[in-house]
């Protein structure tokens, strides 16, 4: 129990974020949907229309709107400009805006509608114009429904908000997000409880407000509203209060590896007197797009995918020229600094435990073609959808009786208990010699080269100090020494914290 | 009838239809200052409608309402409400705004304050306690509510009084005392008042002159005393025959 206070303790400036996030949203929300409600009153018409449109934005799975956002955003730039942000807080702030509209608005349009129409005709008959109708008359009595409505939009958007780790904005999703992808279960639980307790707190306030409003009771609304004010108040201060000028911002993708590694920039960078901060669980393509316009400022990232999925190339060249010309490539369209190789490759192979690819005879790929068609293949959530599986699966003619998707954790799990027979496995993972896999070989070359290289944004990759601090990671991590730190932070007993993880693995490679 | 004065309402060919009735069916009359005119007829007789042309809580499909004058239409929406007190049957107080602040809205959407006194004024005209200024509406009964609606329709100190079916939703004996108190204030105050209502008895008792409205038009416009000797046509008839033929009976139970 004490390891969740402690955890909870940690969260301060991701409650922060999370509260600053959630308010602006809803604020937002708010904005746009009382004008849209009063509109709706006037005319049957819009109202459909509005409502018809609230609805359909709630059936989206919040997950989905979130990162929906990113592309429209991209191809926003075309008008605002390059300077748009397409990750964090603007794409966070968007679709849980859109999300905390139906609630407000619903509750508006109904309660509008349900104002008795003796006192719409008494204000009519005492001679109010429109604005004077809706300011002495509809919106005090419509404002404890209004208020009803904002208080479900609240709890909904504190709670769509932990997702918005994934698009890379700070929030109480990073312990989830964190501890799911390594099963520490004090972490999520952590990060849900800071986040349930957040919505039960701001459903009392407002719920405060609401009942101050119906009742007539302004000295209650005005406190639950003060108290309100003061919640945020303290989360600015939190969030600008301690924010240092030269922070380097650390992107991490959501896998063990990735913690670990930027866990190890982090510490070094401190070492050389910076402050740094994290922005965890980025899916691989906004990691990419992140470092490149500046929402982050270092990220690890690997050659394969880079040049599969930025660059769609589709053949495989030995790794020196894929290097190179990945450089080129990166300085010429995206101003991305590569500062150097790690030293270990992190691929993706197909791999089984060893007993059963012993007892079927598989040893290749091509194996796999010949005899798995029963077979049920694992993969991470990306990793069907991803161009190497494509060319691999066309270079052997794959087929098997089922594919399904996990979190890269629950991956080597599904291996475990035969839910699924082979996995696209990661080539440094811990768990391949703890789980006693092996990789298929692929004499084909049909999976492109992985290695593990730090990028640098373009205004980071100026920065010769920063580049400096980076230099001693170059070459210096190799694949037993990644495999080990992984397994530490993976294993289920015993587990450590990333950043002792990283603290560990810069002992042994002698930082 | 007064010929003498400019009327204060005068409706020229006054009609309203909706999709497939029409409410009222080219109506032309005058009403002089003072009157006390009581607009009688059954359900759907259109003389809601034809009252709510004046204040322009409807606005007709073909002819003119002039008021003091003037084409309603030609004047600002809200200038003309004001200029007119409107009291109707389900009254209409706003339920988030005390007694005193009910009474005080007109003149508040002017920007200007009702002073305290001129508003327990107003409440002790409609036979109000003043110190219910302070109440919300909720805590009154029903008849005390609608004096509170009276009290707010007279002060803008209106010309004229238009109320629909003002005592509809009352107990019989508040309808009788407030029925009594309205005519009162109308002599007092130098009133015009029109009031529509579907009972021939309230009107033959409070009013001056009678009108009665079937299928959209006029069809009586007789003072209470010819009405009750028999003037006005058979459907005005009709609907005096109903409180004689009551009261008829009254007297005869009583012997």
């Amino acid at each position: 129990m004490s390891e969740i206070g402690t955890a909870l303790l940690g969260l301060g400036d991701k409650l922060a974020a999370h509260v600053l996030l959630s308010a602006a949203a809803i604020a937002l929300g708010i904005a746009v949907a009382l004008p849209l409600a009063i509109w709706a009153s006037r005319s049957p018409a819009v109202a459909r229309a509005t409502l018809g449109f609230a609805s359909l934005v709630q059936t989206i799975p919040a997950l989905a709107l979130l990162a929906l956002f990113f592309p429209i955003l991209l191809s926003l730039r075309a008008v605002f400009g390059e300077g748009l942000p397409t990750l964090g807080f603007l794409p966070a702030l968007l679709a849980l805006s859109l999300y905390a509209l139906l609630p407000i608005l619903r509750n508006a349009v109904t309660a509008q509608a349900n104002l008795d129409p003796g006192i719409l005709e008494a204000a009519d008959g005492v001679g109010m114009n429109f604005w004077q109708r809706l300011r002495l008359v509809e919106a005090p009595l419509a404002a404890p429904y209004v208020m009803a409505g904002i208080r479900t939009a609240a709890v909904w958007t504190i709670g769509a908000a932990t997702l918005s780790t994934t698009i890379g904005q700070p929030s109480l999703g990073d312990p989830i997000f964190a501890g799911l992808q390594t099963q520490n279960w004090v972490l999520v639980l952590a990060g849900c409880i800071a986040s349930a307790g957040l919505a039960l707190v701001a459903d009392a306030l407002l719920g405060t407000i609401e009942k101050g409003l119906a009742a007539r009771r302004r000295r209650l609304s005005l406190a639950g509203l003060v108290a309100v004010l003061l919640g945020i108040v303290a989360a600015l201060a939190v969030q600008f209060g301690n924010r240092a000028e030269d922070r380097v911002v650390i992107g991490a993708k959501g896998f063990s590896e990735q913690y670990i590694l930027a866990r190890l920039i982090g510490q070094q960078l401190e070492t050389a007197g910076y402050t740094v901060d994290y922005r965890n669980g980025l899916g691989s393509a906004v990691a990419h797009q992140a470092v490149a316009n500046g929402a982050i400022d270092v990220l690890v990232d690997y050659t394969g995918t880079i040049w599969t999925n930025q660059m769609e190339r589709r053949d495989t060249p030995d790794r020196d020229t894929m290097l190179a010309e990945i450089e080129e490539w990166e300085t010429r369209t995206t101003g991305t600094h590569v500062l150097g190789r790690l030293g270990f490759e992190n691929a993706y192979g197909l791999a089984m435990p060893r007993a059963r690819a012993e007892a079927g005879g598989f040893a290749a790929i091509g194996d796999l073609a010949a005899r798995g068609q029963g077979m049920t293949i694992g993969g991470d959530p990306e990793f069907f959808e991803r161009p190497e599986w494509i060319a691999v699966r066309d270079a052997y003619g794959l087929r098997f009786a089922a594919q399904r998707n996990f979190s890269p954790t629950f991956m080597y799990n599904a291996l475990q208990s035969g839910e699924a027979d082979v996995i696209g496995a990661y080539t440094s993972d811990g768990r391949i010699a703890a789980d006693d896999l092996v990789f298929l070989d692929d004499p084909e070359g049909a999976f492109p080269n992985y290695d593990a290289i730090i990028l640098l944004s373009p205004e980071t990759g100026a920065d010769p100090d920063i580049v400096a601090a980076l230099q001693p990671l170059v070459g210096a991590i190799d694949v037993e020494a990644m495999r080990a730190a992984n397994l530490s932070v993976d294993r289920d007993n015993d587990k450590l914290s990333f950043a002792e993880a990283a603290r560990q693995l810069a002992a042994r490679i002698g930082l | 009838m007064t010929s003498s004065a400019q009327p204060l309402v005068e409706f020229r060919e006054v009609r309203k239809s909706y999709e497939t009735t029409e409410a009222v069916a080219g109506v032309s009359l005058t009403i002089a200052p003072g009157e006390f005119v009581a607009l009688v007829g059954a359900s759907g007789s259109g003389k809601s409608t034809l009252l709510k042309t004046v204040n322009r809580l409807v606005d007709p499909s073909g002819g003119t309402v002039l008021f003091e004058g003037e084409p309603v239409e030609s004047l600002p929406l809200a200038a003309l409400r004001r200029r007119i007190g409107y009291v109707f049957q389900s009254i209409g107080l706003f339920p988030h705004m005390t007694v005193g602040e009910n009474i005080a809205i007109g003149p508040r959407l002017v920007g200007e304050r009702l002073p305290e006194g001129r508003i327990a004024r107003l409440l002790e005209l409609v036979e109000l306690d003043p110190a219910m200024a302070v109440r919300l509406p909720d805590e009154l009964s029903g008849g005390q509510r609608q004096r509170v609606g009276v009290a707010r329709a007279l002060a803008n100190d209106p010309h004229l009084l238009l109320m629909d079916e003002p005592f509809g939703a009352l107990d019989p004996i508040t309808r009788d005392a407030l029925g009594e108190r309205v005519r009162a204030l109308h002599a007092d105050l130098g009133l015009t008042t029109v009031m529509v209502t579907h009972d021939m008895a309230e009107a033959l008792l409070l009013a001056d002159r009678v009108l009665v409205m079937d299928g959209g038009s006029i069809v009586a416009d007789e003072n209470p005393q010819a009405l009750l000797h028999g003037a006005g046509g058979t459907i005005a008839q009709d609907l005096v025959a109903v409180p004689r033929a009551q009261a008829d009976r009254l007297a005869e139970r009583a012997r």
